[in-house]
């Protein structure tokens, strides 16, 4: 059999697999308890969070993080408390990314999962929200 | 007589059998793209409470409540 004939089957069977392992994908698993865990005490950040979202004073990160974009509009006071929520948010996102991407038994996969949650917090963002998009903070 | 020749039929099982190894490691490797943004959706839902009827405060809601919460002077 020729080499041409060996790289006609290998490309084959690549090609039959691709799609194959892509139809494959059911659900990630995002039901274990530290999962749940951190989403209600997301949830529950988010009370206090979505004021400063709305006044721009906190925005959404391109690296699924949120960040304090402009503090300017937050009464001195309550600055202090504002940096305390953001810090608070994005331990708690940190874990949530590991947390799925160690649930469904591929630790290596929190990048992906991370990128994943950062498009999808940006492209959900309400009206009026600051976004961080290709670096640059934009009013959606 | 025979259908085929056992050099053929050894390079049928070896095409077998790099079949199974390639799918293998193609599902090991690949991160479940569709899946993970399934998975993003359904917690950002909860997350910022947008499922259906509740909707997370909309910025004319927000923006008095985050006005409300210095006139409490929340402190930490």
């Amino acid at each position: 059999m020729s080499v041409r004939v060996w790289i006609g089957i290998l490309w084959l069977a690549f090609a039959g697999l691709l799609p194959g392992a892509a139809g494959a994908q059911g659900n990630l698993d995002i039901d274990t308890p530290a999962i749940a865990a951190l989403r209600t005490s997301m949830q529950q950040r988010h009370l206090q969070l979505a004021p400063l979202y709305a006044s721009g004073a906190v925005g959404l990160a391109g690296d699924g993080t949120v960040a304090l974009r402009d503090a300017s509009g937050v009464p001195l006071a309550q600055r202090g408390q504002v940096s305390n929520l953001v810090a608070a948010e994005n331990a708690d996102r940190a874990a949530l990314y590991r947390e799925i991407a160690r649930a469904n038994g591929h630790p290596e996969w929190e990048a992906d999962v991370r990128r994943t949650f950062a498009q999808r917090w940006i492209e959900r963002a309400q009206a009026g929200w600051w976004v961080q998009a290709g670096g640059n903070w934009v009013r959606k | 007589m025979s259908y085929m020749k056992p050099r053929r039929l050894s390079r049928l099982a070896g095409v077998v059998v790099l079949l199974l190894l390639a799918g293998c490691v193609t599902i090991n490797i690949y991160f479940p793209a569709a899946a993970a943004e399934k998975a993003a959706d359904k917690i950002i839902d909860e997350v910022w409470q947008l499922q259906d009827g509740r909707r997370t405060p909309r910025p004319s809601e927000a923006q008095p409540a985050g006005q409300g919460s210095n006139a409490e002077g929340a402190k930490p």
